[in-house]
């Protein structure tokens, strides 16, 4: 993918790239530590149909959206051959009891023998995590499991 | 009464205004910039109200706006984006100069204000308001278009260019001849050139020599240095806004982010009470015999200033309605046509008429500014044919 860097002096950095679908889209990230995603029109590249201000923690979120959809379908596509092994994704909420403890303290994989196989934070991947990493609101963890497995883990992860 | 309270009482009564007019300016979307000049003139020599006692006051509070004004601006780009921009938009940034200087300085020359008018007004109708056409591209959604870019680095070229004029108009005003006008010349090359160098080399040095974790330390660091500079720029002619200018590029990073965070509302204070300021000093019934010629000015100059995005637009490889929009973007001018205007003035050397036409071509430019970017493109779509249907890229696959 052909990712253009353009400076744009007193607001920030532009990073765009054209879609299969011929729309051009991007961030700008902005001086103050904001993003600005933005998405061409249609009929002409160089303007923008929207252009979204975003906060730190909504660009996080965005690109674990995004990101964490790719790592999921990746693992599926892995694990096909595989019959009763599923992929899912969950994210730690604001209410949920796990956030800013080590994620051991959960003991997904004693208690379901689902896997935690990757987190998703600040648009970044953490591959195979510890038993030590420190959970996050925000958070969204891929796990690999049977489906029973993959449910209780969504209920310890919501309420503990 | 008591002087003082007196003064105080004005000084009030003005500031509070000026919130009012800037509420009503954020109402309405514009800049509030023309509303303060409007203000100006309504308190001010043969306005509505008279205010007296607060003149000395306003001069001082103006000439700090004004190096906060350019403090800031520096603040905006390091060192290092001044060089490329320069490098990649020279083109751009000399058709803009000369398209957009020679119709003031004509007019100027018209009306028989000699070649010190000229080099004012020339100076009046090419700078565009950088302030307003960062607001224009902000609040229209167009940060990620792709004429944005050349937008910014003609508005940097301008900027580097007010670095190089602004000393040789002091120096005009002040008198002096051709050999004298070439020194001064000169010297702000160098002067320039060498901060360029230094805050390219050492730019961090300096970031640190002003920088304080403690936000009180840091602004009294910031502002006395920033005065400080811009008092010995004065006296070696270099200008004192050209002084605040060039310090403000020369602190860098994330110090400069700071300092532009805590200087914003004492930029917009002091700013205010200098478009004030500069609209006490204009006496109101000076104004209707220029309006011609403010108006003539306005429709030449958005017309060059136009020119000038399309022609820039169009090497960066932007279509035509991005073109329009670049060029309409660059239409407004306000605080720095109000900035050199001001330095006429305070000379004392120039005709009152001159202020005038200033004042009444900045009232309109500023309005007519943003509402040239917001309309350019229903109207340039307006005029071309639609694209044809089959125009149209398919985003979802059609069902088989």
């Amino acid at each position: 993918m052909n990712v253009e860097e353009t400076e744009l002096p007193g607001f920030g950095v532009r990073k765009d790239f054209v879609t299969a679908s011929g729309r051009r889209i991007g961030v700008v990230e902005l001086r103050e530590g904001e993003t600005e995603l933005f998405v061409s029109t249609w009929d002409d590249p160089d303007t923008c149909q929207a252009s979204i201000p975003l906060t730190a923690d909504e660009a996080a979120t965005l690109g674990n959206l995004l990101g964490g959809q790719h790592i999921a379908m990746r693992l599926a596509e892995d694990h096909k051959e595989i019959p009763g092994i599923s992929t899912r994704q969950f994210s730690i909420a604001a209410d949920s009891p796990f956030q800013n403890q080590p994620m051991g303290k959960a003991r997904i994989r004693t208690r379901c023998g689902a896997s935690i196989v990757a987190i998703m934070r600040e648009g970044e991947v953490v591959p195979s995590p510890g038993p030590d990493v420190i959970l996050h609101t925000g958070d969204l963890l891929i796990a690999v499991g049977t489906q029973e497995g993959l449910d209780s883990a969504a209920d310890i992860l919501r309420h503990g | 009464m008591d002087p003082l309270a007196l003064t105080l009482i004005e000084l009030g009564a003005i500031v509070f205004c000026l919130g009012l007019l800037a509420r009503l300016a954020e109402r309405i979307g514009m800049s509030p910039i023309p509303l303060y000049l409007v203000g100006g003139l309504g308190f001010g020599a043969g306005g509505l109200i008279k205010f007296e006692g607060i003149q000395e006051f306003a001069h001082l509070s103006g000439e700090i706006g004004v190096i906060l004004l350019l403090l800031m601006l520096g603040l905006e780009y390091t060192a290092q984006e001044l060089v490329t921009g320069m490098r990649r938009s020279w083109q751009g940034g000399v058709l803009d100069l000369v398209l957009n200087f020679i119709p003031g300085a004509a007019v100027a020359l018209l009306l028989g204000w000699g070649l010190v008018g000229a080099v004012v007004m020339g100076g009046v109708t090419y700078i565009s308001s950088s302030g307003i056409a960062a607001k224009v591209i902000t609040d229209l959604g167009r940060i990620g278009n792709r004429e944005t870019p050349v937008v910014i680095s003609i508005l940097v070229f301008e900027d580097l260019a007010m670095a190089l004029y602004l000393p040789i108009l002091t120096a005009i005003l002040a008198g002096v001849g051709f050999l004298g006008g070439l020194q001064t010349v000169g010297v702000s090359l160098a002067v320039v050139s060498v901060v360029l160098v230094v805050a390219l080399r050492h730019g961090h040095r300096v970031s640190q020599a002003v920088h304080s974790e403690n936000s009180e330390i840091f602004l009294l660091n910031l502002l006395g240095a920033a005065l400080l500079v811009a008092g010995i720029a004065s006296a070696t002619q270099v200008s004192a806004a050209v002084g605040a200018f060039l310090l403000g590029i020369a602190i860098s990073g994330a110090t400069a982010q700071n300092a532009t965070r805590i200087l914003e509302p004492l930029r917009d204070l002091f700013a205010a009470i200098f478009f004030v300021a500069f609209g006490l000093n204009t006496d109101p019934s000076s104004i209707p015999p220029v309006l011609g010629f403010a108006l003539l000015l306005a429709v030449v100059t958005t017309a060059t200033k136009i020119l000038t995005g399309y022609w820039a637009a169009k090497r960066a490889g932007i279509a035509i309605p991005g073109r329009f929009r670049a060029g309409a973007a660059l239409v407004a001018r306000g605080e720095f046509s109000i900035v050199i205007a001001g330095l006429a003035v305070a000379s004392g050397g120039v005709a009152s008429e001159i202020v005038a036409l200033a004042t009444a071509y900045v009232l309109i430019m500023a309005v007519l500014g943003p509402l040239a970017a917001r309309f350019v493109e229903p109207v340039v779509k307006s005029l071309r044919p639609p694209p044809p249907p089959a125009a149209r890229r398919q985003e979802t696959p059609a069902v088989p």
